[in-house]
């Protein structure tokens, strides 16, 4: 197996970082190719850019994101966030990510994974799972799917799915830990790899989080301070969890 | 300057690999031109998705047999992921899809380990670790590296081939890049092209 990936999650807007608790007064906190760069720089084995907004006249903003950020970053990045169909994914992709993720317009009609898949190659698809009590939600989390959590991420995988980004609503922002739970028996029930999200607070949890799935979601815990993933990752050697050397 | 081209043909972005040759002061040439990717000093195969469709784009801009006639002709070729693959002479991926035959061997599905193979992983001999995206590999006695047991890179003649991507590899995937353009360049002088050489203030 490939070792085991740090990932941090940008939240961006408008083609800019933002912070903010549930989509209530968004604060600008940066721009997303710098930050993106100083955490590759401090050693980020991938990123995630996630529009949180994602609106129609948010898309182009996003596109013009992407290929900024491709020309800086090199290291592989996923967006999610609103991509709804074949289109918007190869937009995305032809202007410079490397993979999608996908969630409410998944679960609203899985055969987007198949088309996705065919056109782009497993590799490049992300289902993103939203869970909670082992059901899963979309839009944010607002809304129950009528799907159990580990029976979609089979589904999503058999529908060409080529990794799952598993978000436990439970843990997300708490940071009292990954729902380790939900997250090995996702990890057991599918062969895809699995990005554990949710709930980091120290290297212990994300020790603990790669002991399960293939790869761990950085939020909160970075505090978009790329110091902070320079300082895990030393914590996590010190665990001796084995991290590549990003020299 | 070297001259390098590199394959547009529908299979997947380009971007990436362009990106990181002009960090290394490099300015490629994305072409569906056969007569381009024929006459420059550095060919590059990329590609990301699936080998039949890939094929397919290929040989419908004619860059299949302009491949195969500058790797005979001794010219560098670098393959990049589904460009390994697509260089082999058959890959079992969408019910069997022929290859370019620049190296002998197949891609075959990985059938250990999660798969999709995605992440970064150690390639020996060497040590470099790399990026790695992908669901078939290759078998191959033309091997020269591998990672986990999987080929990462094979090389016969002109021709050099890499699973992982060099261009999403960070520093590491700049110094593979780098060895590739130093390879151009002591062929460009084995070839009595003087102006491959490296002049004063170039």
């Amino acid at each position: 197996m490939p070792l085991p990936r740090l990932i941090p999650c940008l939240d961006v807007a408008a083609g800019r970082v933002v912070k903010g608790i549930k989509f209530e007064a968004l604060r600008d906190v940066g721009d997303p190719v710098e930050l993106g760069a100083a955490y590759s720089d401090a050693g980020a084995d991938e990123l995630v850019f996630l529009d949180v907004k994602a609106t129609v006249e948010n898309r182009d903003s996003l596109v013009d994101l992407v290929e900024r950020v491709a020309e800086r970053i090199a290291i592989p990045f996923t967006v999610g966030g609103g991509v709804r169909g074949v289109d918007d994914a190869e937009k995305l992709l032809l202007a410079g990510a490397d993979k999608v993720s996908v969630n409410s317009a998944a679960v609203a009609d899985p055969r987007l994974l198949t088309r996705l898949a065919e056109l782009l190659g497993s590799q490049a698809v992300v289902i993103a799972i939203d869970t909670k009590g082992g059901q899963v939600f979309t839009h944010a989390g607002g809304r129950q799917a009528s799907r159990e959590t580990v029976q979609w991420a089979i589904e999503a995988q058999e529908r060409g799915a080529g990794e799952i980004l598993l978000t436990s609503i439970d843990a997300d922002g708490t940071r009292d830990g990954y729902d380790v739970e939900i997250t090995s028996r996702v990890a057991e029930a599918v062969s895809i790899p699995v990005i554990a999200s949710g709930g980091a607070g120290n290297e212990l949890h994300v020790a603990e989080a790669l002991g399960v799935a293939q790869a761990a979601l950085l939020a909160s815990i970075l505090h978009e301070n790329p110091d902070r993933l320079r300082t895990l990752r030393d914590e996590l050697c010190a665990q001796g969890v084995e991290l590549r050397d990003a020299a | 300057m070297i001259d390098v081209a590199v394959c547009e043909y529908g299979a997947g972005n380009v971007r990436s690999v362009t990106v990181a040759l002009r960090r290394l002061g490099v300015a490629p040439m994305v072409t569906e031109s056969r007569d381009a990717v024929l006459a420059a000093d550095l060919a590059i195969l990329p590609g990301v998705g699936a080998a039949g469709s890939a094929m397919r784009g290929l040989r419908n801009r004619g860059l299949d047999q302009a491949l195969i006639e500058r790797v005979e002709a001794g010219r560098p070729t670098l393959g990049i992921c589904i460009g390994l693959q697509l260089a082999v002479e058959r890959s079992e991926e969408d019910e069997g899809v022929v290859g370019l035959g620049l190296l002998p061997g197949r891609a075959v599905l990985i059938r250990e380990g999660r798969v999709p193979r995605i992440g970064w992983a150690p390639v020996e001999p060497g040590g470099e670790t790399y990026y790695f995206a992908h669901s078939y590999a290759v078998e191959s006695p033309a091997a020269v590296g591998y990672s986990e047991g999987i080929v990462a890179e094979a090389a016969q003649g002109s021709f050099v081939g890499v699973q992982f991507h060099p261009e999403k590899s960070g520093n590491a995937g700049s110094r593979f890049l780098q060895r590739q353009l130093d390879r151009v360049a002591v062929w460009q002088a084995a070839a009595g092209d003087v102006s491959a050489l490296p002049t004063s203030g170039s």
